[in-house]
């Protein structure tokens, strides 16, 4: 399995890889981790003539921590993430995340950028970054701008990038203090996506639940946000049935494809499960 | 579309610097069997899950049927070819492997092994649960794992100084 045939190119920096991107339209592809890239290629299901090389842009390898928020780089890996001390401590969900995608030699090379700007719905960063309220840095021919998480995902593939842009990080809100947060992941084997997914940030004040988001992996088309069970939990004690209760809310949402990893309604099933194990071990790390 | 030009990379493989112009499409596993005649590394499934053409790559465990040759420009590779001292003395790995028996037809191993030695860099004496962890990327068909994970502690315990007690099965 060989890819087609491409021109390679290798920018030094975000503006060389727009205007490459811009000269070259609709034909050339930017090149990240290649482990969604890549394998499409092989298959000759993707057949970019100009492949752009992300590869040698340093500004987009690092992580930093604002103040307010993190920011990290397009093109940090799963593996970078895993170890980074300042994630550990300030976005731990993003290391329990990535410890759960894909398997080592995948992570030392697949990027966070690729993982949530590729839009393919078996990914497990972007509803991460839903959960999150994160916010993706965008250069294009017109210039930066940035998108919302929860305003990027379309349908399969198809995001709120126009052509000739580019991620170039993602910035991650700081949690709040105390907030206890889980990713829950159904998989068959290693290296396999998600039969079913859940990502939970919670806090807790006064025993009852004061903040939530939740949000849902491999479940539909995108990414889905489960805005009404979380704003179930809103105020009350989190008892095992307010908790199925929100579990069937998540349900309700989604709309999985029935496939080798289930039939769709076992798959929303799970969908539930996960979300209830998500929310427990959630509020058992949060402290209020 | 025009001409495909080739591209000149330079990369460190096994030690040894070398310089050569390739086709931008061409694998990195299909650069090192074919063009550097290392034929150690394998191709097993050439869709990133089997983990048999695992290479070295600058410290980090990397599946070169996933890597582009330019996208290993500048970079030092090792190969299971790289592994033996210039003497023939077994890596501490590749002996363990052979005194575990943690190969039954060999296919697997050089992935193995080439994996295993990163993981015992970070790692040094890993617990049985983060050496199946950490070589959770390569696929045996053969050994059902249980020598192979006794042959990744026996080489830890002897990086370790200690010796390895238990014998294979």
């Amino acid at each position: 399995m060989i890819p087609g045939r491409f021109d390679y190119h290798r920018p030094a920096s975000v503006a060389q890889a727009v205007q490459l991107l811009a000269e070259l339209g609709d034909e050339a592809r930017p090149l990240a981790g290649g482990h969604s890239l890549l394998p499409m290629m092989k298959l000759r299901m993707a057949t970019p003539e100009h492949l752009i090389d992300l590869g040698g842009i340093a500004e987009l390898k690092s992580i930093t921590d604002t103040g307010k928020s993190i920011v990290i780089g397009a093109m940090v890996t799963q593996n970078k993430i895993i170890s980074s001390e300042l994630l550990a401590e300030k976005l731990p969900i993003l290391r329990e995340t990535s410890l759960q995608i894909a398997d080592p030699q995948i992570r030392y090379v697949g990027t966070l950028g690729g993982n949530v700007a590729n839009g393919d719905p078996g990914n497990d960063m972007p509803a991460l970054m839903m959960c999150l309220d994160a916010s993706y840095h965008v250069a294009g021919p017109d210039g930066a701008r940035s998108i919302k998480a929860r305003e990027f995902y379309h349908g399969a593939y198809d995001t709120a990038l126009n052509a000739g842009e580019l991620v170039t990080a993602i910035e991650i809100p700081l949690p709040p203090a105390g907030q206890g947060h889980a990713y829950e992941k159904l998989k068959r084997k290693v290296g396999d996506y998600a039969t079913a997914a859940a990502a939970v940030v919670l806090t807790m004040s006064g025993g009852k639940v004061a903040t939530c988001a939740i949000a849902l992996t491999n479940l539909a088309d995108t990414p889905l946000l489960a805005e009404e069970a979380a704003a179930l939990l809103i105020g009350k004690a989190l008892t095992p049935a307010l908790i199925a209760e929100a579990a069937s809310a998540a349900e309700a949402i989604t709309s999985p494809a029935s496939d080798g990893r289930g039939p769709a309604a076992y798959r929303t099933k799970m969908a539930g499960v996960m979300v209830t194990r998500a929310l427990n071990s959630a509020a058992k790390r949060a402290t209020a | 579309m025009s001409t495909i030009e080739q591209v000149p990379i330079t990369l460190t493989v096994n030690g040894k610097k070398i310089q050569r112009f390739v086709d931008p499409r061409m694998l990195l596993i299909h650069f090192i069997r074919e063009e550097m005649t290392l034929t150690g590394a394998h191709i097993g499934c050439e869709t990133s899950h089997c983990g048999a053409c695992t290479l070295d790559i600058d410290g980090i465990s990397v599946k070169s049927c996933t890597m582009l040759a330019v996208q290993a420009n500048g970079a030092s590779v090792t190969t299971i070819e790289g592994m033996a001292a210039a003497d023939g003395t077994l890596h501490v790995l590749q002996e363990a492997f052979r005194m575990m028996h943690g190969l039954q037809c060999g296919f697997c191993t050089p992935g193995m092994i080439m994996r295993a030695s990163v993981l015992l860099k970070e790692i040094p004496d890993p617990t049985e649960e983060q050496i199946r962890y950490g070589i959770a990327g390569n696929i045996c068909r053969c050994t059902g794992y249980q020598n192979i994970v006794k042959a990744i502690q026996y080489a830890a315990a002897k990086l370790n100084g200690r010796a390895y007690q238990e014998a294979a099965e």
